[in-house]
């Protein structure tokens, strides 16, 4: 996976689209504009980082589960 | 063979929705979906580490920050594995100095392939031609490009038709043949026979009332 690697730690580009949620919830229109990564990227990433527990997403935007925010 | 299933293979049409799909790639699973909101280039490439498929992957790689410009994004295709890609990728840094920065899908059951058309028969049963689809941010096609095995693509052409969509769609007008971007662009023809009298009057380059340039 990109952005969560085989034992379940956000890799580098992980760790970057959640440093992306500290300040609140965000689309990942948001998140891409604040990472300069791609959007199709945060998309797959948010994916990857929601069924790994980091993210919660409802409604097009996303927010730090507790998880996430002992990572940032 | 008994027992074995066959995929349906479809062969899209340009203005139709590329169908969408979840497929590994070095930039992990992504959807076509995901590229929702920009143009993408997505190729097939026959095979990893052959020496035409290598040039094309430097040539794609030399126009990609002219395509980021544009807002177009790059996906590529073949039927080898992940791990053939990362090494391929990483020979290709290795040996040229060229950085491979954008998704390679690793379709080895090739379902994407079969929803694309990418594989011919009459060129290889098992891997795919040099397919091109130029994908818009609707997620419609909008061009489509099959080069057999022995012939690399030209990436002056790719960007010239990605200009060609992209003033097309903001100017409403086409491009005609051998267009270049700061040349003259075709007037769509009129529909009906008053519009087609008030042509001749309304100041474009005409030949005939259904030819007329225009410069943007």
């Amino acid at each position: 996976m990109a952005c969560v690697n085989p034992d379940g730690k956000p890799s580098e580009s992980g760790v970057k689209m959640l440093g992306a949620l500290k300040s609140g919830r965000a689309s990942a229109d948001d998140i891409a504009a604040a990472s300069g990564m791609p959007l199709f990227r945060v998309r797959s990433g948010l994916r990857e980082l929601a069924e790994a527990g980091y993210v919660a997403g409802s409604d097009g935007s996303y927010s730090l589960t507790e998880q996430g925010r002992a990572l940032v | 063979m008994e027992g074995q299933m066959e995929q349906a293979v479809s062969m899209p049409k340009l203005g139709e929705k590329a169908p969408d799909f979840e497929a590994p790639t070095t930039f992990g699973v992504l959807k076509l979906s995901d590229f929702k909101g920009s143009w993408v280039i997505m190729f097939s490439h026959p095979a990893d580490f052959t020496p035409v498929c290598t040039t094309e992957f430097m040539a794609f790689a030399q126009i990609q920050p002219e395509l980021k410009k544009r807002g177009v994004e790059l996906l590529g295709l073949s039927v080898d594995s992940i791990t053939s890609h990362i090494a391929w990728a990483r020979n290709i840094q290795e040996k040229t100095g060229v950085k491979i920065n954008f998704p390679i899908i690793a379709d080895l059951n090739k379902e994407v392939s079969a929803k694309f058309g990418m594989v011919h028969p009459g060129q290889s049963k098992t891997e795919t031609v040099r397919a091109v689809f130029i994908i818009d941010p609707n997620q419609v096609i909008r061009l489509i490009l099959y080069y057999p095995l022995s012939t690399g693509r030209n990436m002056d052409e790719i960007l010239r038709v990605v200009d060609a969509l992209q003033i097309a769609d903001a100017n409403k007008v086409a491009t005609p043949a051998n267009w270049r971007p700061g040349d003259k662009v075709i007037v769509p023809p009129p529909q009906t026979q008053e519009m087609a009298e008030e042509r001749m009057k309304a100041g474009f380059e005409c030949v005939d009332w259904y030819f007329c340039k225009k410069k943007l």
